[in-house]
């Protein structure tokens, strides 16, 4: 009996320190996942963005979103504060002091377009239970399928930018977010904020493309001047045009966040100022999926201990005097 | 010899606690009756800062934890063979049973696009990556193994002798089940917060969240067979079973010292301490919640203390507290989205999670009195 209860409690004591071991082994911990060559994305420029929000009118037009109206003008004038579910795209600016010059922090203000970043390795997608969000595996781009969603709203508590938005005010609501206007890309065209803005502060193209002429504005020197070129910098026309160039801060915001985003930020301000988080390079898509696959990898783990406990119990109950699980 | 150790408590099924817990439920009902109608935000402040409230914290996360009872003394019993706990296993097994079934239908109330649910379990959808996806497929699996091992009683109940010895033949199947499973799921639940990485406040996000959801699910079973076994002594007037709660309590004290030493443990080794000294809503909470996990030691901590019921009740009940503050801080408290997001649940949903835990209560009661679960009074087990 004793040499028995002694024997469970070793192979449970096993259980425990395998559970452990695996858990913790590194042989199991998943990378951040890779951008594709192919990945399309945005480069926002705050230095360039004048607040126009020709964006946000042309992304509500281009995604046939209603009017969302959540100001005192009620009614009036279709001004959102912030993405919702009926909103994918809006111009926010930093204000300190007098807010007087642009670009600085100092009785300053500058623009920063919020809409959804598409995370290399997207903690939206690791959520999602039903694989209604998704990453395309060439463009990289985080769509959203209505009809795969169950409502569970983990996407809108995970993701690190508060990018995916439900509509609560619908029986049959559903996420609404960015998804890079994939639904033009088949006639040709490419995202409706970047091919309408005027100054190019939002520039559409392949992300490794994004990333040279990104590199490229930080080496500039502040002052001097320098073509931008606006639209779609991949595939042209070239519709650039001749300015100057930001005391920009040495840093590509997107570049390594999280395992990278596919929307990108250049600023001339700290770029928590815009609202945006001071993120580590590991993306908690890949720490939350490497203690899942350490755990739960081929079944492993729980198939062990279900067969131990199983052997465990019919091995006490058939002794047991009692006997619920030995009701005999 | 079994079917001698439980019996019903009889008596009459509409008393003024059951009424009253049905009026709630049916509170409930009208509530969700607009939620289905108008949609989330008809009847909740669900925000998109705030996009989960008590309907997932209270109703499931929660409510999934307070029915770990059956599961935490079924450890004892049928791991540990420690057979003295036995005639605790039904009435844990019921509170699991229910508890879990409506956590289940609960989940169905907050899902947005309920009629899509049973993708999680098609696999052209389901997605093993995600947590929530395990944790719902564990806990629909473990809400079904919890039916068939409460189903003895219904059998024994209505007579079924052979079926039910069939079934008992069986049942080490699904005591295995029953084991793993809530391993599974109730570790999940703390795990659903990795991804939220930085959004949740450092004295809460933890690689270790798995182990500690789970060992204070295993303690939130112990300590709710505490709770439950005073008060359906005190409303049934029944004889308390003082020799069987004592020891559960040592056992529950042990396991509580551990888990004290590996929650603290792993503050201190992430370097998270020092934001318990900030003066902050996070600190109070946090500090609320260790509290409650140390008053359980004042309570049953000694060979005296123990002997008087009121302490094994004060102490299960602290015990509890700690672990619903632990899921309320975790999710809501800790859970930290921006400044311009704020979220206090409404009326509606209190109402809605008021009528699941009262339709629990009115259940436990109807079939506590007419069917064989409560253990037998200890003078008719003599006889």
């Amino acid at each position: 009996m004793n040499a028995r209860r002694d024997f469970f409690r070793k192979t449970l004591a096993g259980a425990a320190v395998a559970t452990g071991a695996t858990a913790s082994a590194p042989v199991q911990a998943r990378d951040n996942l890779q951008l594709s060559p192919d990945a399309l994305g945005l480069l926002f420029d705050s230095t360039l963005c004048v607040g126009c929000k020709a964006c946000v009118a042309a992304c509500k037009s281009a995604n046939n979103l209603p009017p969302d109206y959540n100001t005192p003008a009620h009614g009036l004038w279709d001004v959102p504060l912030d993405t919702t579910a009926k909103t994918f795209n809006v111009i926010k600016v930093f204000q300190n002091g007098k807010a007087e010059h642009k670009d600085r922090v100092e009785d300053g203000y500058a623009f920063s377009k919020k809409s959804c970043l598409h995370c290399v390795d997207p903690s939206c997608v690791s959520a999602c239970p039903v694989s209604a969000m998704t990453k395309d595996p060439k463009t990289g781009i985080v769509g959203y399928d209505p009809d795969a969603c169950i409502g569970c709203r983990y996407c809108v508590a995970a993701c690190p930018f508060e990018v995916p938005k439900f509509d609560y005010d619908s029986p049959r609501g559903q996420i609404g977010k960015c998804e890079l206007c994939r639904h033009r890309i088949p006639d040709g065209q490419f995202a409706a904020c970047a091919e309408v803005c005027p100054t190019g502060a939002t520039l559409y193209g392949k992300v490794a493309d994004l990333k040279v002429e990104a590199k490229r504005r930080l080496s500039l020197k502040a002052g001097d001047m320098t073509r931008y070129p606006r639209g779609d910098l991949s595939n042209g026309p070239d519709r650039s045009w001749e300015g100057p160039v930001a005391p920009y801060v040495q840093h590509l915001y997107g570049d390594k966040e999280l395992g990278g985003t596919q929307m990108m930020y250049l600023s001339a301000v700290p770029f928590h100022n815009l609202g945006m988080p001071t993120l580590p390079e590991r993306s908690y898509a890949a720490k939350s999926e490497s203690l899942q696959h350490g755990l739960y990898g081929g079944l492993v783990l729980p198939i062990a201990l279900f067969g131990a406990m199983t052997w465990v119990a019919r091995r006490n109950s058939k002794n047991d005097e009692h006997g619920d699980g030995g009701e005999q | 010899m079994s079917s001698h150790e439980h019996a019903p408590v009889g008596g009459r099924l509409l008393t003024p606690v059951t009424f009253f817990c049905v009026v709630l439920f049916i509170l409930a009902l009208a509530v969700l009756g607009v939620r289905f109608v108008h949609g989330l935000g008809s009847v909740t402040h669900l925000n998109d800062g705030y996009p989960w409230g008590i309907w997932v914290v209270a109703d499931v996360v929660i409510g999934s934890a307070l029915a770990c009872g059956g599961f935490a003394v079924a450890a004892l019993v049928y791991i540990f063979n420690k057979g003295e706990y036995h005639p605790l296993i039904r009435p844990a097994l019921l509170a699991s049973l229910l508890g879990y079934t409506l956590a289940g239908v609960g989940v169905l109330f907050d899902l947005g696009r309920y009629w899509n649910f049973y993708h999680i379990f098609m696999p052209g959808y389901a997605s093993p990556n995600s947590v929530m996806f395990e944790v719902a497929v564990c806990i629909s699996l473990y809400i079904a193994v919890l039916w068939i091992e409460f189903w003895p009683a219904v059998l024994e109940k209505f007579g079924l002798a052979d079926a039910k010895k069939k079934l008992v033949g069986t049942m080490y199947i699904f005591i295995g089940l029953g084991m793993v499973l809530p391993m599974m799921h109730q570790s999940s639940l703390g795990s659903l917060l990795i991804v939220f990485g930085h959004q949740i406040h450092p004295l809460w996000q933890s690689m270790l969240l798995p182990l500690i959801y789970l060992m204070t699910a295993v303690l939130i079973g112990y300590a709710i067979v505490l709770f439950e076994s005073c008060v359906a002594a005190a409303g049934y007037r029944r004889s308390i079973e003082t020799h069987l709660l004592n020891p559960l309590a040592k056992v529950m004290l042990g396991v509580l010292a551990a888990y004290l030493v590996i929650r603290v443990g792993d503050i201190v080794a992430r370097g998270a301490l020092a934001t318990a000294f900030q003066f902050n809503l996070q600190a109070l909470f946090f500090w609320l919640e260790m509290v409650c996990f140390a008053l359980p030691f004042y309570f049953v901590g000694s060979e005296a203390m123990r002997r008087n019921p009121a302490n094994l009740f004060l102490g299960g009940l602290y015990l509890l507290l700690g672990g619903i503050l632990l899921r309320i801080n975790s999710f809501l408290i800790g859970y930290m989205p921006g400044d311009n997001w704020s979220y206090f649940p409404s009326t509606g949903e209190l109402v809605v999670t008021v009528g699941l835990f009262a339709l629990k209560i009115a259940a436990y009661i109807i079939i506590t009195r007419r069917f064989p679960v409560l253990p037998r009074e200890q003078h008719a087990v003599a006889a």
